[in-house]
């Protein structure tokens, strides 16, 4: 289920702003289904965001985070036009990327 | 009469090419290499183990400005957001999210590349009413910043 990302990057003064929202289940292995299974866990372990292919964000992930997660960062020196990508990695290998430029 | 294969090549020369691009797709993750994942803090099921994973309990600091709902209806969804003050911590080189009482307190940890705002947004799961915590980190240790959020609906299950 390699998912798309919804992204916007928006300048304010020197700064951008990136918003993301991914789609993913973000099961937590904890929870059980009707028939009383354990369902396995399946979340995203690492997000990465960059900007003209330079990380400027990195994250890893528990199973916590919000179903669908959303993300904002913040990051200096961006350009409008520039490019600006978030990616992901879930703990079963399946991936998800996301590719924007500044406004 | 011999019939050619060839719908059969085209599909296996296919299969090819979509397992080469998806190795392509799966490469920059790998790139970044410098942060490992700090496991033992991810599986700890306390806050306190949690600290003592990462090395040191955190100070509080008045830099850290931690915004989390007062009251969250649902706790699958609880939106939290982390800035911090560089003016009275300089450096912030990660930040942490934990949440005091869910199975395990440490939700998400965000290294930040130097340019870039020591600033999250995200949204995590509470499971009950309790403690919500911001951690920061730079050269001169861990500081953070706690909010109680009540949970009316857990956010485990349903």
């Amino acid at each position: 289920m390699a998912g798309k990302i919804r992204i916007r990057a928006q300048l304010d003064g020197d700064t951008c702003e990136v918003k993301a929202l991914m789609r993913h289940p973000m099961e937590t292995g904890l929870r059980k289904d009707q028939a009383g299974e354990p369902i396995p866990a399946n979340y995203i372990e690492e997000v990465t965001v960059t900007h003209n292919d330079k990380v400027v964000v990195h994250g890893y992930w528990g199973a916590a985070v919000s179903a669908n997660p959303f993300l904002g960062v913040r990051f200096a020196g961006g350009q409008a036009g520039d490019k600006v990508t978030v990616s992901w990695r879930d703990n079963t290998g399946e991936t998800g990327e996301g590719e924007t430029t500044i406004r | 009469m011999k019939v050619e294969p060839v719908g059969g090549m085209a599909r296996r020369k296919f299969l090819r090419v979509g397992a080469l691009i998806a190795t392509a797709v799966a490469l920059p993750a790998k790139l970044w290499a410098a942060v490992t994942k700090p496991d033992a803090a991810f599986a700890a099921t306390d806050l306190n183990a949690t600290f003592a994973a990462l090395g040191q309990t955190p100070t509080e600091s008045a830099g850290i400005i931690f915004t989390t709902p007062d009251i969250a209806e649902n706790g699958a969804v609880v939106p939290i957001k982390i800035e911090v003050d560089e003016s009275v911590l300089p450096g912030v080189s990660r930040l942490y999210v934990m949440v005091e009482k869910n199975p395990n307190p440490m939700a998400a940890m965000f290294s930040v590349v130097e340019g870039s705002k020591p600033y999250i947004e995200t949204r995590v799961k509470v499971a009950q009413t309790c403690n919500l915590y911001a951690v920061a980190e730079n050269k001169e240790g861990f500081f953070m910043a706690s909010k109680e959020t009540k949970v009316t609906l857990g956010g485990c299950g349903g």
